[in-house]
Order: structure tokens, then C-alpha cells, then sequence
């Protein structure tokens, strides 16, 4: 006897937990205001992409999110970035603490120039980690992660500036795996790079999805259909429309989003 | 293995988000604070160094004036320097002002060049065997002592300044020439330093487009560094204006205003160096050389407010 099973599945896809919540979230350089008050959510386990055109705040706000733009004189932000029930924007973060969690590659590969195994050890080592054996496994675990092991396993001891602009990218990726981040941020990371390259890059990154949640800035509108869950459309630093890709390269809410998807400025 | 995420401290268990993430005792105390305070440290000693000398020299070199009663004027304007004389001593120090300038300036003059085409030899015509040969020339020139160029000096050049151009030898230009293979190094070195950071897209930039060699070092390399050759010639400059010994031996350490480049003459620092010994400290002739190191204080003050006014140009 057949009995009809109910189907208990929600046609909407399965909320996933947010690892990020920005609220109302400014962004200044001295005087002027390079982000606008801007408010999303970013998912656990989720590539969310950062569009629009130059200029538009997308790197200011992403260097937020790990703090970044304390660096930069005269740089400082308001509102709020919740992590793990804190606003990582308050004084009290240890910012050190905070980047190991978030951590962040940029558009130009940046290796050390140091070896290949010393970059990846690198902050390992000064974050208390000194036993050989763990280091080496550390080593090969974030390399072979970061889809760089096979072309690199036997001259770990080279230097890492004699890899090419891929590798050198991958390698900056594997680095930053190596510290377990929950968040990676990621800046252009791959429009420094030749179409192979930046292949390789796109696919570790959907392969990345599965550990952390990665927030993306992209230049490049097929990449962010390609590999991005969610996408944010940035505008002279508003967030002026944020859903899933799809529907925002299908079927955007906003005039200006299909405007600027459809290359009509930019 | 497990350790977990970015939080390598707590290997073994997943410590809570305030834990991990607020700053605490714990960090504070860790050598980030420790580096702090050596930094500090180390920054309070130097400007506090830098401080009582200057509180030092500027209350002895201004004795001469408020307690001596010496006017400023004839200080710098007088042409008579006479300070032992005991019915009527003066203090006109401005053939020794003129002197050191003079003397610097014509040393930057012979220097600045060469320095420079030195530099550019070695990072844009031969950077490989130009840099080899080059480098420890430079290297060497600068481990001389003074001492060593100032008998040099003394024995090879103001003989022949004598023979063939006459006068004494001892002359500005003997003290110029020496003193310019002394700021050599420190021109060519912060010359080159200059060029050779210069963007190699710059280069590329101009080859691409079609320039020569000597186009692109002329028109975009030069251009590109001047802030810093300038400062490169400033420091050099300043280390001419302080040199005492080696200019000493062989400029003649006259107290007349030196009338062309073959007369003796004497700078500010010989001056001091010669008399030193021979006043006794909180006399007026005691008192005016303190003003003439105040003089040289100022004055190298001047040339680091120059330094600074340069580099900040490079912003372009
Ligand atoms: N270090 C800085 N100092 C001052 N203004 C800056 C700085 N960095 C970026 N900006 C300004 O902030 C705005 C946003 O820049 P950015 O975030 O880099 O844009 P995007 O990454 O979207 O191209 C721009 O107008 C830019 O000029
Ligand atoms: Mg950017």
C-alpha cells in the first residue's frame, strides 16, 4: 500500500544562521562620508557578493568588518557590526583577536618574501604555535585546501615571490585558511589574475563556501552570478538593493540595479 | 588535530566570543605593552637628549649677548674678530659665516654632479657591474676619517694648489675640494637610494612610448626623484656646514674675509675647534664661541626645516 508522503520540504530555501549582522553601519575619512548608513545581513556558509561601480564604498566596507580601516588616519565608523553577539566596531575589540577570526585577502597577491612554508607559518608561529609536527600539518592541510599543494610540495622552502600571480593569490588564500577564520573577506582577489588563474581562484572559492563565510568584492558581474549566493549592489556608498543573485541578475527590484547590471553605467 | 578557528591561544576548547575577541588583562600584558614602553622609552631618551643640548647651547651662546653685552649686529656683520683683545675687543664674526657658507656651497657645487651622475650611472646605465664597482668606492669614502682627508689634504693638495695656482695652498678651495669628496657618499648614496625606488612602471611607462634612454632619465626619472636628490644635496650640505676637522687642516684658518677662492679664510667651525683650548670657560672669548655653535645649531635647523620643506613636495 502507498501511502502519499507529505512533503514537508518549504519551497524557500533553508534560512542559515547570520554570522554578521551591520546595522546602520557609516563609514568616514576625515570629513567625507564614504559609506551611507547601510543595514544587511551576511549568512554563515555563504558567498556574498559586493557590486558596483569604483568608488562606490565597497572596499571601505569590507575593510570594516575586520577593522582594517584603523589603519588608515582619520578613518573611523559608526553604527554597528554585530559578530557573535559583539559590535566589533567598539574600542574594546582586540583588533589582533578579531582578524585572526576575520581574516581578509586583498586584489594584488601580497605573499611575504619569505618561503612558501614560512608564509604560511608565519602568523601561526606568533600566534603560539611552535611545534614542528602541528606547523607541518597545518602547512599542507591549508595548502592542499587552497587547491596549491600538488604544484608547491616540493619547494616549500622557496620563495614565495617566485610563484606566479595565481599561485601567489592562492597562496595569500591558503594563508589566511590557515589561521581558521570563520569569515574570509576578500577584495577583488582575482582581477589581478589571467583567466586560468582566476578560474582556479573562483572554484577554491565556491569550494571555501563549505568551511566560512566569504564576502566578496568583484568587479566582474559574471563572477558574482557565477559563484555568489547573495549579492549587494552598491551606489555612492548606499546599499541600494541586497537579495539572492539570482533574482538580482534576474529580476532586480531597483531601476538602477538592472541599469548597472545591463552595463548602462559603470 | 583540532585547534579552532583563528584562536590558535585556546587549543583546546572553544573559549566564548567575549573571551576571544575583548581586550583583557591577558593582552595587555603581553608584549605588545612591553614593545610599547621600549619604544617609548628609547623616543624619550633621544628628544630629551636632543632637548637639553639644545637648552644647553642656547643659554651659553646667548651669554655673550645678554651678560658680555656683544651686539647681535656686530656679531654677524662685524668684519673684525678680536675677542681676546682686552681694551677693545670684537666679536665681528662674519668672514667665518661667509666662510663656512662659501665653503659648503662650492662643495654642494662639485659634489651635487657628481653624486648624482654617480647615482644614475649606477641604477640606470649599469645597474649590474656600474653598482659592483661603485658601491664599495662609496663605501670606502665613507669609512675614511676625517682626519686622513685632512692630511691628504694638507700634504698632497695645498702644495699643489700653491704651485700651479699660487697663493698659499691653504685656501677655499683646498677646503672645498675636500670637503666635497666627503659629502660625496652621502649625496650619491641618498641619490641613489632615490632612483633606484623609483617605479620600474615609470621606466616602462616612458620606453613604451618610444623615449631613449637619456629622454626617459632626463624627462621622467629626474623630474620624478628631484624632492629627494634635492634632499639628498641638503643632507650632504649640512654635514659640510658641521665638518671642523679635515677643513681645518687646510683652509688656512685666517680672520680676514678671503677675497677670491685661492685666499685663506676660516669657518665657524675651525674657529671654535682652534680657540676652544686657549679660553677659559664663562670668559667673553669663551662666551662668543658658544654663540658661534648656536649659530651652527640654527643653522642645521635651518637645513632640516629645508629637508622636510622638499620632501614634503614629493606629494605630487
Ligand atoms: N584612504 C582613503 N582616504 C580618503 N578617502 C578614501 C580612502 N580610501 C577610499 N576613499 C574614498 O572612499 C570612497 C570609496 O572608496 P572604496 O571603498 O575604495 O571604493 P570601491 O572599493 O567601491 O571602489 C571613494 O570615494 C574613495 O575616494
Ligand atoms: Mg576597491
Amino acid at each position: 500500500m502507498v501511502t502519499e508522503m507529505k512533503d514537508y520540504t518549504p519551497n524557500i530555501e533553508v534560512q542559515k544562521e547570520n554570522i554578521l549582522n551591520v546595522n546602520n553601519l557609516e563609514i568616514f575619512y576625515g570629513e567625507k562620508r564614504a559609506v551611507n548608513g547601510i543595514s544587511m545581513d551576511i549568512e554563515e556558509n555563504t558567498i556574498t557578493a559586493l557590486i558596483g561601480p569604483s568608488g562606490c564604498g565597497k572596499s571601505t566596507f569590507l575593510r570594516s568588518i575586520n577593522r582594517m580601516n584603523d589603519l588608515i588616519p582619520g578613518a573611523f565608523a559608526k553604527g554597528e557590526i554585530i559578530y557573535e553577539g559583539l559590535n566589533i566596531l567598539s574600542n574594546n575589540i582586540n583588533v589582533g583577536a578579531l582578524r585572526k577570526e576575520i581574516g581578509m585577502v586583498f586584489q594584488k597577491p601580497n605573499p611575504f618574501p619569505k618561503s612558501i612554508y614560512e608564509n604560511i607559518t608565519h602568523a601561526l608561529k606568533f600566534s603560539g604555535l611552535k611545534k614542528k609536527s602541528q606547523l607541518n600539518e597545518i602547512v599542507e592541510e591549508s595548502l592542499t585546501k587552497a587547491a596549491l599543494w600538488d604544484e608547491v610540495k616540493d619547494r616549500l622552502h622557496e620563495s614565495a615571490l617566485s610563484l606566479s600571480g595565481g599561485q601567489q593569490q592562492r597562496l595569500c588564500i591558503a594563508r589566511t585558511i590557515a589561521m581558521k577564520p570563520t569569515v574570509m573577506l576578500l577584495d577583488e582577489p582575482s582581477s589581478a589574475l589571467d583567466p586560468i588563474s582566476n578560474a582556479k581562484v573562483e572554484e577554491l572559492i565556491v569550494e571555501l563556501k563549505n568551511d566560512y563565510s566569504i564576502v566578496i568584492v568583484t568587479h566582474n558581474m559574471q563572477q558574482a552570478s557565477r559563484i555568489s549566493d547573495k549579492t549587494a549592489f552598491f551606489l555612492n556608498g548606499d546599499l541600494v538593493e541586497f537579495d539572492q543573485t539570482e533574482k538580482i541578475f534576474t529580476n532586480p527590484s531597483v531601476k538602477k540595479t538592472e541599469e548597472y547590471i545591463s552595463g548602462r553605467f559603470g | 588535530m583540532t585547534y579552532f578557528r583563528g584562536v590558535i591561544f585556546f587549543m583546546e576548547k572553544l573559549v566564548p566570543a567575549k573571551e576571544r575577541l575583548l581586550k583583557s588583562q591577558k593582552n595587555w600584558m603581553n608584549g605588545e605593552v612591553r614593545g610599547k614602553i621600549i619604544v617609548f622609552i628609547c623616543a624619550i631618551i633621544m628628544i630629551s637628549a636632543t632637548i637639553a643640548i639644545t637648552i644647553f647651547l642656547g643659554t651659553k651662546g646667548l651669554q655673550s649677548f645678554i651678560k658680555n653685552g656683544v651686539s647681535l649686529i656686530e656679531f654677524l656683520t662685524g668684519k673684525q674678530w678680536n675677542p681676546s683683545d682686552q681694551a677693545k675687543p670684537q666679536y665681528g664674526a662674519l668672514p667665518f659665516i661667509f666662510g663656512s657658507f662659501t665653503v659648503t656651497f662650492l662643495a654642494a657645487l662639485i659634489a651635487a654632479p657628481l653624486g648624482i651622475g654617480g647615482a644614475i650611472f649606477m641604477t640606470e646605465i649599469a645597474p649590474s657591474w656600474g653598482r659592483k664597482i661603485l658601491q664599495p668606492v662609496i663605501e670606502l669614502l665613507v669609512g675614511i676619517p676625517s682626519v686622513v682627508y685632512g692630511f691628504i689634504g694638507l700634504t698632497v693638495l695645498v702644495p699643489f694648489i700653491r704651485v700651479h695656482f699660487g697663493g698659499l695652498g691653504f685656501s677655499l678651495l683646498s677646503g672645498m675640494i675636500v670637503l666635497s669628496i666627503m659629502i660625496l657618499p652621502t649625496i650619491t648614496t641618498i641619490a641613489t637610494d632615490a632612483m633606484s625606488s623609483l617605479p620600474k612602471t615609470l621606466r616602462e611607462g616612458s620606453y613604451a612610448l618610444g623615449a631613449t634612454r637619456w629622454q626617459t632619465i632626463r624627462k621622467v626619472l629626474i623630474p620624478a626623484a628631484i624632492p629627494s636628490l634635492l634632499t639628498a644635496i641638503v643632507l650632504g650640505m649640512a654635514r659640510a656646514f658641521g665638518e671642523a676637522l679635515a677643513v681645518q687642516m687646510v683652509i688656512g684658518n685666517v680672520k680676514t674675509m678671503p677675497h677670491s677662492i685661492l685666499d685663506a679664510s676660516g669657518t665657524l667651525t675651525t674657529i671654535i675647534t682652534l680657540n676652544m683650548g686657549y679660553t677659559t670657560f664663562g670668559s667673553p672669548e669663551n662666551n662668543i664661541l658658544w654663540s658661534m655653535g648656536l649659530l651652527l645649531l640654527i643653522m642645521s635647523f635651518a637645513f632640516i626645516l629645508l629637508i622636510r620643506y622638499l620632501s614634503s613636495r614629493r606629494k605630487i
